[in-house]
């Protein structure tokens, strides 16, 4: 139960820290927060990570479960960093 | 342990400095820069945790996305931006719907305390949500179903499977049972077809953002499955990122959350019947030809371009920018108007013509550009429609009344660059291309504005 308290707290708070950092994005980089963000929601990698690499402990279904989430949230972290560093090159190009 | 957690701080504290960065185009690509290590760092972290205990799968796992990743990163086109960041909202709902699934293998009985099946039960729920809700927005970004599509009574059919998703999320939290589980998981993935499927294209903005927030709740949810601080952190910020760009989007189009999710159509079939047909333009349009705009825009002090998405379908950026360059050089004043639904997501008009090299200090914000217009001389429309129909501030019974515009109406000149007087999303007339001071230069964007460009040169 404390733990549970402990990680509500955390959620709350950083829902809060979210919610004012975000606002002082100018819309002109929406596009890139929002593929930014596509890379930050491929933190599901550490529990893809713990799944794949359960080892004896789970099974076929688990570590095949596991990896397939590790491509998805590799994919999501990659591509996202990747495509948002493109975007912002261009903001920067010309000053 | 306590190590691996101090690690997670970390890699936090990079997140949201990261995400700090992003307030100001100069300090960006930083700030994604930060991000990037933050999230190294956490992937360090776990690997090195003691319950790792076997890399095949992880290798195989980090090579194959990597791989996949850095593929489309580099091969997207900044105008199918919203189609990679709809994809990458389901990919990030699909990976934590897996990662609920194995965990339920992975855990022993004894483990499944109440609170463990509750945030199982939201990962998966909201994981598969967002995971089908998004290929649907994909698939409707991709123009396969364009418009909203009318199923019978599918708001009934909508709470009939909201309610037995709830009923089963229920069941699992008390029973528990692998059986249930998967019954949850597949209605689920049902809702998420159902919920995006019925909305229309002009409200995708809204939708993307939204699921962009689901993902990120799902991974929070993830985090509680697992007592992960770094999950719980980084979705909260990406659930916090994904509503406040829906709130933004929802104002600008004048909607609220339930109407897009729930209304359908931005127009309903009543106000449709009383909307006026091709008699509403008859006789009241003024066309134009390239060499009178060019002249026009040369004794220009001021000049404004409103671009829409039609620039973008025309692929016509660059050329843009190459008539914003003639005019800059022979002393005229250009500046770009964008509105905050200008592209198909939020911010999407911004990075189109960053691509084409417009300084993004020429790119104004509404709310900054609307009290210039009145000091315009001419101002360039084009490719946007709705966004610019006077009757959104001026007719109370107008369906898209109230929807803050572009006031391109109170320059001087008006040149409204368009194909032919088809209406935009909302399915209505522009009061705009009758106004008394503005006309009509009929053609694909591209080609116009190479004449046009031509034009400008030969004075």
């Amino acid at each position: 139960m404390e733990a549970l308290i402990g990680a509500l707290t955390i959620f709350v708070l950083a829902v809060f820290v979210g919610y004012e950092i975000i606002t002082k994005v100018p819309p002109t980089l929406h596009t890139p927060l929002m593929s930014g963000s596509n890379a930050i929601s491929g933190i599901a990698v550490i529990g893809a990570i713990l799944c794949a690499g359960a080892g004896d402990q789970g099974n076929f279904i688990s570590a095949l479960l596991g990896f397939l989430a590790l491509v998805l949230a590799m994919i999501n972290i990659v591509g996202g960093f990747m495509v948002t560093d493109r975007m912002l090159q261009m903001f920067k190009k010309k000053k | 342990m306590t190590l691996i957690n101090l690690a997670y701080l970390v890699a936090a504290i990079f997140f949201i400095l990261g995400l700090k960065g992003l307030s100001s185009p100069r300090s960006a690509p930083r700030g994604n820069m930060l991000g990037a290590v933050g999230m190294l760092i956490a992937i360090i972290a776990t690997l090195v945790n003691k319950e790792v205990l076997s890399f095949g799968w992880i290798i195989a796992g980090m090579v194959v996305g990597s791989a996949i990743g850095a593929y489309i990163a580099r091969k997207v086109q900044m105008t199918q931006m919203p189609e990679m960041v709809a994809l990458l909202n389901g990919f990030g709902g699909a990976a934590s719907l897996l990662v609920a699934l194995s965990q339920f293998i992975l855990t022993p009985n004894v483990y499944h305390t109440t609170s463990w099946l509750v945030a199982l039960t939201l990962s998966a729920l909201i994981g598969a949500v967002t995971l089908t809700g998004s290929l649907v927005a994909w698939a409707k970004l991709q123009g396969y179903a364009e418009k909203a599509l009318k199923i019978p009574n599918q708001n009934l059919l909508r709470m009939v499977l909201g309610l037995g998703a709830l009923v089963l999320a229920v069941l699992f939290v008390w029973q528990g049972g692998g059986l249930i589980l998967f019954l949850l998981m597949v209605a689920s993935l049902a809702l998420g077809i159902l919920l995006v499927v019925a909305i229309g294209g002009a409200d995708m903005p809204v939708v993307i953002a939204l699921l962009n927030s689901y993902s990120g709740l799902a991974a929070a949810a993830t985090g509680f499955v697992l007592m992960n601080n770094g999950l719980i952190i980084c979705g909260s910020l990406v659930g916090a990122s994904g509503i406040i760009l829906s709130k933004i989007m929802c104002k600008a189009m004048n909607r609220s959350l339930g109407s897009v999710l729930f209304g359908g159509a931005m127009v309903s079939d009543e106000q449709m019947a009383s909307i006026p047909g091709k008699e509403f333009y008859e006789g009241k349009v003024k066309s134009c030809g390239a060499e009178e705009v060019a002249m026009m825009l040369e004794n220009a002090q001021k000049v404004v371009i409103a671009p829409g998405y039609g620039l973008a379908v025309a692929q016509a950026q660059h050329v843009t920018q190459e008539l914003a360059n003639t005019l800059a050089k022979r002393g005229v004043d250009v500046k770009f108007a964008i509105h905050p639904v200008a592209g198909r997501m939020p911010g999407h008009m911004n990075v189109l013509l960053a691509e084409a090299e417009v300084p993004y200090d020429k790119l104004i914000e509404m709310d900054n550009i609307n009290p210039e217009f009145s000091q315009t001389d001419v101002t360039i429309v084009l490719g946007a429609n709705d966004v610019t129909n006077p009757a959104a501030r001026d007719d109370s019974a107008s369906p898209i009344y109230g929807m803050p515009i572009l006031e391109v109406d109170k320059s001087r000149t008006v040149i409204v660059i368009k194909r032919s007087l088809s209406p935009g999303f909302a399915g209505i007339p522009n009061q705009l291309f009758i106004n008394d001071n503005s006309m009509m230069l009929f053609g694909d964007a591209k080609a116009v504005l190479q004449d046009l460009v031509r034009a400008v040169n030969e004075l």
